[in-house]
């Protein structure tokens, strides 16, 4: 186990350096020079000037020498300076992270939850109504534009209803503390979250639908019958625990693009997170912020796979024990 | 006479509509007696397993029992409910299967899975089941059964398993035990070794066994009782010694005859020139290696030297992992050797490229053993046919007709323009002979070419083979694990045991008078051996 654990770890380390180097890369690729536009901010468009900004910030050196000091000040974990922001992209990420993470997190949750009961009982009805609604209703959500199901969210839960708040994170100046805040932040939570849970739920319904049903053709499901033993006991301890092992890889991708998948609804709900971070970054060239969020994010990407790969080690012994 | 313990009388399933037949079973009657075993012989879609199944009260969905009792002891069975069927199943009558690799949940240690037959029927605390789950395993013979207990079904070996399977069905001690083909998916001397089992088992429980088989082999071997079925009906019954010796029913004795005899088939055709040379061939798989993993190896082939006769017919036989599957795809090139050379002609297959290669890959062709996976269900069979000789060249309406022409030159006229699921077992694997002839091969490699089929079908299967084989004069490289099929058809025999060859030498000598002790371990396995020197 150890091992497993050392061998991934390095891998992560070395794919989370390319990742970085190839980001690099590819933002200096892109056309726009954040000097100019500091530059055009300031009200200055003297070339002296603009060269004073470069040299500063260090863009006068060249790419490869620019490359090795993000890169070395990016293995000790230092992720450089926003200048427009004037605090480092580090602390920047780090105030906006537990946003996204609980709002990802919980949209996961909810998609991964409802989706598997809503498939189990799907699968169990197979060919009858029910089975056909819930498929129905899980493709509508997935078909509906993201941005849009959330608007009408808003419209019909805080506009006509009154029942939600339609933004933001915690009620503004409220000055609440301890569990009230709690509340109030879960409060907000609640359509931002759904909203993005019921979308990615419709893969969660198809997938374990079709897995159980297939499960429940295999050899081992008449033993556990020939046993003697009831249907509800076979259903979850036979039919389910192996039906859910596709359900685990597909959750294992899912939970690394739900930070990216915010982005949308981070913008329409106003929520705090990186996703909204790194808007605001792309439209002021604000390049090592933007480098710093996306290096986070694929570490996040990262981190997820590695928790699949113990998760299915958990539940499927094949694996573990090879 | 005992009373019968299951009294089976004019039993009717009735299929789902646009089935092939409206009835699986009908109109079938037999009995089981304490102490006695009843084989239930028959081909695919007898209703075999189906009669099984009711009794279980485990038809498939869409199937029921339309007329007729079931007894068991006093009571019906027939219109229980699911419930009061359920209370039975594993304690009065328990069931094991042929396919002992999906027949345990592979995420479930053994020992809960044993565990789960008290637990269905609200027997013992937690702490016995789990003590019961080591003696029951050790009762059918596993070594190390607390070890066992705490495996996975994936760390057991085939008849491991299938003893776990046994042990499960043994736990409450049932009066009846259904056997649905258990020993068909398992090597001859485990299937020797598990008859035996569940013989003894039997016989001291003093249980009444159905046991349902394709194999008169297996009946010789093990039955009291034999019932022949044919499509859904019974056509002949009796004491097994009288059936195997004496059958009355047309059928039973086509049955009967069709089973290849355990003696050499033919003398051994007179040597004529080598076409195929194996020189020092050794294949290691090569698995792990990762950063922190070390390489685990599988010598699979060891050093086999071997030369192929034009027109010859070479057996090669061994269990499962002896390596004669990696061999045949050795020889036609689907993996490539470590060591070693095979020559065709001056061209050594193992180090062609290119051109060179597919040249040399028309003239030794394969047959697979399932004719389901084998043949690509969204291509015409016509298309699937033509495919090779289009692929070396040939203009594409001329390897279609050419196509037609084998698929009539197989038996299948005109069944060119359908998809293999229209077409059954037997006819899928004429469709696969059809395409390995189509690139006009000098060899053809057969792996386990009839081991899927039904007996009769094999029998048709393997003359078809035959024929054509004398008619091309082609060699013939026929991979199997049943030693009586290999006797029936080959000149000479290689048997191959952990990837190296441990005897070779024409069918009558290595049948007749085996040196190696492993090959005799073989022969003395092969179920019926006794009642085949009988008769002859």
């Amino acid at each position: 186990m150890l091992r497993f654990i050392l061998g991934r770890m390095v891998k992560i380390a070395l794919i989370l350096l390319a990742i970085t180097i190839l980001n690099f890369c590819l933002i200096h690729m892109a056309p726009g020079d954040p000097a100019l536009v500091m530059a055009g901010e300031a009200g200055d468009a003297d070339p002296k000037f603009i060269e004073d900004l470069r040299a500063q910030f260090g863009l006068d050196k060249p790419f490869i020498v620019q490359l090795w000091t993000y890169v070395s000040h990016f293995a000790t974990g230092d992720l450089g300076f926003s200048y427009r922001q004037q605090m480092p992209v580090s602390e920047l990420i780090l105030d906006r992270l537990p946003a996204t993470l609980l709002l990802s997190i919980s949209a996961f949750l909810i998609s991964l939850i409802l989706g598997v009961v809503a498939g189990v009982i799907a699968a169990a009805r197979q060919g009858k109504a029910s089975d056909s609604i819930i498929s129905t209703i899980a493709l509508l959500f997935y078909a509906t534009p993201l941005f849009w199901m959330a608007l009408m969210a808003v419209l019909l839960f805080s506009v006509q209803l009154g029942w939600m708040p339609a933004f933001g994170y915690e009620t503004a100046a409220s000055d609440m503390t301890g569990l009230a805040r709690m509340l109030d932040i879960a409060h907000h939570l609640i359509l931002p979250s759904v909203v993005l849970g019921l979308f990615f739920m419709a893969t969660y319904v198809r997938i374990t639908r079709a897995s159980m049903l297939e499960v429940n053709r295999l050899d081992f499901v008449k033993t556990a019958r020939a046993k003697g033993l009831k249907p509800s006991v076979i259903q979850r301890r036979h039919v389910l625990r192996n039906a859910i092992l596709p359900v685990v890889t597909l959750a294992g991708l899912h939970a690394g693009q739900l930070v990216g998948g915010a982005v949308l609804i981070e913008t329409v709900f106003a929520w705090p997170g990186i996703g909204r971070l790194m808007f605001e970054a792309l439209q002021s060239r604000d390049y090592n912020v933007l480098l710093g969020v996306f290096t986070v994010s694929a570490a996040l990407v990262l981190m997820f796979n590695l928790i699949t790969d113990f998760t299915y080690r958990i539940v499927d012994p094949r694996i573990r024990l090879k | 006479m005992t009373d019968p313990i299951v009294r089976i009388e004019n039993l009717k399933i009735a299929l789902p509509e646009g089935a092939d037949r409206p009835y699986a079973v009908d109109t079938c009657s037999f009995d089981l007696f304490p102490g006695k075993i009843l084989c239930v012989v028959g081909e695919s879609g007898s209703g075999k397993s189906m009669s099984a199944n009711a009794l279980m009260g485990l038809l498939p969905e869409g199937v029921h029992v339309s007329d007729g009792r079931i007894r068991l002891g006093e009571r019906d069975l027939v219109g229980l409910t699911d419930e009061e069927m359920r209370d039975l199943r594993g304690r009065r009558v328990a069931m094991i299967f042929q396919e002992p690799l999906s027949a345990l949940n592979p995420l479930m240690r053994i020992e809960d899975q044993i565990a789960e037959v008290f637990e269905a029927h609200g027997l013992l605390k937690p702490a016995e089941r789990k003590k019961r789950a080591v003696e029951l395993l050790t009762e059918v013979g596993l070594p190390d059964p607390a070890r066992a207990a705490r495996a996975y079904p994936h760390q057991l070996s085939g008849g491991q398993r299938q003893r776990v399977v046994i042990a499960m069905a043994l736990a409450l001690e049932p009066e009846v035990l259904v056997a649905d083909e258990p020993t068909t998916a398992l090597d001859v001397t485990t299937q020797a070794q598990i008859l035996e089992l569940i013989r003894t088992l039997q016989v001291e429980r003093n249980m009444a066994v159905m046991f349902i088989t394709h194999d008169f082999g297996v009946v010789a071997e093990i039955a009291d009782h034999v019932t022949v079925m044919q499509l859904g009906k019974i056509v002949e019954e009796g004491p097994a010694a009288k059936v195997l010796s004496n059958p009355q029913h047309p059928y039973t004795r086509k049955l009967i005859d069709a089973i290849p005899k355990l003696r050499a088939g033919r003398a051994a055709a007179p040597a004529r020139e080598p076409l195929m040379e194996v020189k020092g061939v050794s294949k290691t798989y090569r698995s792990g290696g990762g950063l922190f993993r070390p390489v685990r190896e599988v010598h699979a082939v060891k050093d086999i030297n071997l030369t192929i006769g034009r027109g010859e017919t070479i057996g090669i036989v061994g269990e499962s992992g002896s390596g004669k599957s990696s061999f045949g795809r050795c020889l036609v090139r689907l993996q490539d050797t470590d060591e070693g050379q095979i020559l065709l002609g001056d061209q050594d297959i193992t180090k062609a490229q290119g051109k060179d290669l597919q040249e040399l890959r028309a003239k030794v062709q394969m047959i697979f053993q399932d004719p389901y996976s084998s043949l690509n269900p969204r291509i015409r069979v016509g298309r699937t046919i033509a495919d090779g000789p289009i692929a070396h060249g040939t203009p594409v309406a001329q390897a279609m007709a050419e196509a037609d022409a084998l698929l009539e030159r197989v038996g299948l006229p005109g069944a060119g323009k359908r998809y293999p699921h229209e077409f059954s077992g037997g006819q899928r694997q004429r469709i696969g002979i059809a395409r390995a002839l189509a690139l006009k091969p000098q060899v053809i490699v057969a792996d386990e070419a009839v081991s899927a089929l039904d007996v009769s079908i094999q029998a048709q299967v393997l003359e078809l083979l035959d024929e054509l084989k004398r008619e091309l004069d082609l060699s013939l490289v026929f991979i199997t694990h049943d030693l009586r099929v290999a006797a029936q058809i080959c000149d000479r025999v290689m048997v191959m045991q952990k990837g190296e060859c441990v005897e070779i030498g024409p069918g009558s000598q290595v049948f007749d008078n085996p040196s190696h002790p492993y090959t005799r371990s073989l022969i003395e396995a092969i179920p019926g051996k006794d009642w085949d020197a009988e008769a002859a």
